[in-house]
């Protein structure tokens, strides 16, 4: 039987979440026996142009880019958004808040207009994204996850309830009693609720679970006499997309 | 009479998207550049009317490899802005962080990227099959500092716990015992990548220009310092734009940086060739082995000199833990941080050079102003020179052959394109 065909492309990233998938092979090197990585241009030269799973780091940030990812989607069996910035926008969607002529001419001055660039977007705002692995960067055990199960023909699971659920099973003490915020209550699970283990609150690296209004961590909102749209305020780190679309601010 | 067109498109095992273009025409030079096509990042903009707290979150983003690079920065810009003096404790906790991402980010260049060059194949994934032991070799030394990283920072990249004035969250003393072990076991893996590394056959090459790193009288520098130039200048942090001299070039796409010269070079040759005498004498014998001599004209021994300065952090990682388990961890909260409005310019030294933060804060504490200036905006300029000097050199040869020597000379200075946060694009004139 042939290995399936993987490739891994990068758009505007930080390439932290395909370090993560270097780390992954490197503790699970049995992967590379059941895959065929063809395109991978942070770590081999070679190219190959016929895959099966595309993995796309990255957000979209100016209109060339949405050519280039529809033509992965074309050849592309399954595509697998990669982290923050392919799922959700990630930290290039901050500067959405701005405008983008402010934006060009602060960075680069009279000389703004020699480069391209839009509003920063996710994957899914210009093709069909099949499977998405949250987070800034991914976790490493849920990429293995989603691996094996595209592998054996399943949907992977990405889990789609709070991360106060993930923080009390660590038995942290709540943020939110040593005076400091977190968007626990509204953010999806499956970091092992790592920034508050590291007294952190939670900056939402994972995206909204679905429907916040009606799935929040409850009780940890009613302890500490919170809002979900108080709480919605403060995704300012990687939630901007989110936040505008939901806003109906329009990204053209 | 030659002609030899080389293009390589989307350079590979760089970090962010590169173009060589060198074009020459009976013999003579027409065209040799770097293209830059990664898109644009604007985190100076995306830092303006945050919170300077975030500030360290939002830039460790610009570079999943030097994020403990950038965050660091951030912090003691914001830090030496505030005024905030963090602990001793902390200033020990941070270094131990900084060794842990030298030696992380010199491992993934060195073994990963550069050596496949000399193996002769496309990546290190066939030389897993044809040379185990160096692969798994290569693979232990980079679990052992993510594994470091992780310790502190709460994970590989990205870290968690450091914060203005101190950390959320501190390594227990048994933690940093097991670290102290396992490093001092990976003495032996340093002592073979040295061995493996002086038997290959570097270029030959060699072009005067100006380094440029940080300096402390009492350290091999990393973290805070004064800017040190190989040309004999030296200057404090806040004088940095008298060095980085940022220009937009029209003939180029990255914004150009020079000082005493057309352009000068950061990074680990940079440091090694500007701070030799304070190298751990470990450090010093591996440079020996390498070659590798103060002061080095030979841009492709960069991956030497980073090899030098895995030697170095090992040790010194050692000899961090070993001052803190003598001081005890004691559990501290950061420094309280009293918000006015203030300017600030922090530096650090990371992986691939000498990087600049400078921000503006409000008596809001949000930012208002902000300006990084990363290591390889520094290089560009030093890179074309540089293609410039040797494609006269190795013309005779086959144009495969020249491909790798460029692909191998921009390599060597391991680009990190993506965290170009001052870069241009212009159309391809061929
Ligand atoms: S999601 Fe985060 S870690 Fe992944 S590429 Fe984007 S910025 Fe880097
Ligand atoms: S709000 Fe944050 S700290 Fe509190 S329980 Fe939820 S995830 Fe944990
Ligand atoms: S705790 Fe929140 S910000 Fe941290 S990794 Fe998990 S989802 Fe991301």
């Amino acid at each position: 039987m042939s290995r399936p065909k993987v490739a891994f492309f990068d758009f505007t990233s930080c390439e932290g979440c395909q370090l993560t998938v270097l780390d992954a092979l490197q503790t699970h090197p049995e992967l590379l026996d059941a895959v065929e990585i063809v395109q991978f241009r942070e770590a081999m030269s070679e190219k190959g142009e016929d895959y099966l799973i595309a993995f796309v780091e990255g957000s979209l940030a100016r209109p060339a880019d949405e050519e280039r990812l529809r033509g992965i989607r074309e050849k592309a069996g399954i595509l697998v958004a990669l982290g923050s910035c392919a799922h959700i926008g990630g930290v290039n969607a901050i500067r959405n808040r701005q405008p983008l002529e402010k934006v060009r001419k602060h960075v680069y001055g009279e000389k703004w207009e020699w480069f391209d660039a839009y509003e920063a977007r996710p994957a899914s705002a210009a093709v069909k994204v099949d499977f998405f692995i949250p987070g800034c960067p991914i976790d490493r055990s849920e990429f293995l996850e989603v691996v094996t199960a595209l592998l054996l023909g399943r949907q992977p699971k990405i889990r789609d309830y709070p991360l106060c659920v993930e923080c009390k099973l660590k038995e942290n003490v709540c943020l939110y009693d040593k005076g400091k915020s977190c968007l626990g209550p509204i953010i999806r699970a499956g970091c092992g609720a790592i920034c508050p283990t590291y007294g952190d609150g939670c900056e939402g690296c994972r995206g909204l679970i679905t429907n916040p209004n009606i799935n929040a961590a409850e009780d940890v909102l009613k302890e500490h006499g919170l809002s979900v749209k108080e709480i919605m305020a403060q995704m300012d780190m990687f939630g901007t997309y989110q936040m505008m679309e939901m806003e109906g601010v329009g990204h053209d | 009479m030659t002609n030899v067109s080389v293009n390589v498109h989307h350079l590979t095992r760089v970090e962010g998207h590169g173009n060589i273009i060198v074009d020459v025409r009976n013999g003579e030079l027409k065209e040799c550049r770097l293209e830059i096509v990664e898109s644009p990042r604007f985190f100076e903009a995306m830092l303006l009317g945050k919170p300077y707290q975030q500030a360290s979150h939002i830039t460790s983003r610009i570079c999943g490899i030097c994020a403990v690079g950038h965050a660091t920065t951030s912090l003691r810009t914001s830090e030496r802005a505030l005024g905030v003096e963090p602990s001793q404790q902390t200033v020990l906790l941070r270094k131990l962080n900084f060794f842990g991402e030298i030696i992380d980010s010199h491992v993934l260049h060195t073994y990963m990227l550069v050596a496949p060059d000399f193996f002769g194949v496309g990546s290190v994934i066939p030389l897993a099959k044809t040379h185990t032991d160096v692969v798994l070799r290569a693979l232990r030394i980079k679990k052992l500092s993510g594994d470091l990283c992780a310790m502190i920072g709460g994970r590989h990249t990205h870290p968690i716990a450091l914060c203005v004035g101190g950390f959320t969250h501190l390594p227990n003393e048994s933690e940093l015992r097991a670290m102290r072990k396992r490093l001092v076991d990976a003495r032996r893996d340093m002592d073979e990548t040295v061995a493996l590394f002086k038997t290959l056959d570097w270029p030959q090459f060699e072009r005067e220009t100006e380094y440029v790193s940080l300096t402390k009288s009492d350290e091999y520098a990393f973290i805070d310092g004064q800017i040190k130039t190989s040309d004999g200048f030296l200057y404090d942090l806040d004088a940095y734009r008298q060095v980085t001299n940022e220009k937009i070039v029209p003939h180029s796409t990255a914004k150009h940086a020079s000082h005493n010269r057309e352009s000068y070079m950061v990074g680990a040759l940079a440091r090694v060739n500007n701070n030799f005498d304070q190298l751990h004498p470990q450090a010093k014998d591996a440079a020996a082995q390498l070659g590798l001599e103060p002061i080095c004209y030979n841009s492709f021994l960069n991956s030497a000199a980073q090899i030098v300065e895995m030697v170095h952090s090992v040790e010194e990682s050692i000899r961090t833990i070993d001052e803190l388990l003598a001081r005890g961890i004691k559990p501290e909260e950061p420094v309280e941080v009293e918000v006015k409005e203030c300017t600030g310019v922090g530096s650090c030294d990371v992986p691939r050079g000498i990087l600049f933060h400078d921000y503006e804060i409000g008596d809001d504490g949000l930012i208002t102003g902000a300006n990084c200036v990363i290591p390889t905006g520094q290089n560009y300029a030093n890179m074309e020179a540089d293609m410039r000097a040797l494609v006269p050199q190795i013309l005779d040869r086959p144009e495969p052959e020249i491909t790798l020597m460029m692909e191998m000379l921009i390599r060597a200075y391991d680009p990190c394109i993506s965290c170009s946060t001052h870069f241009l694009e212009v159309e391809f004139v061929g």
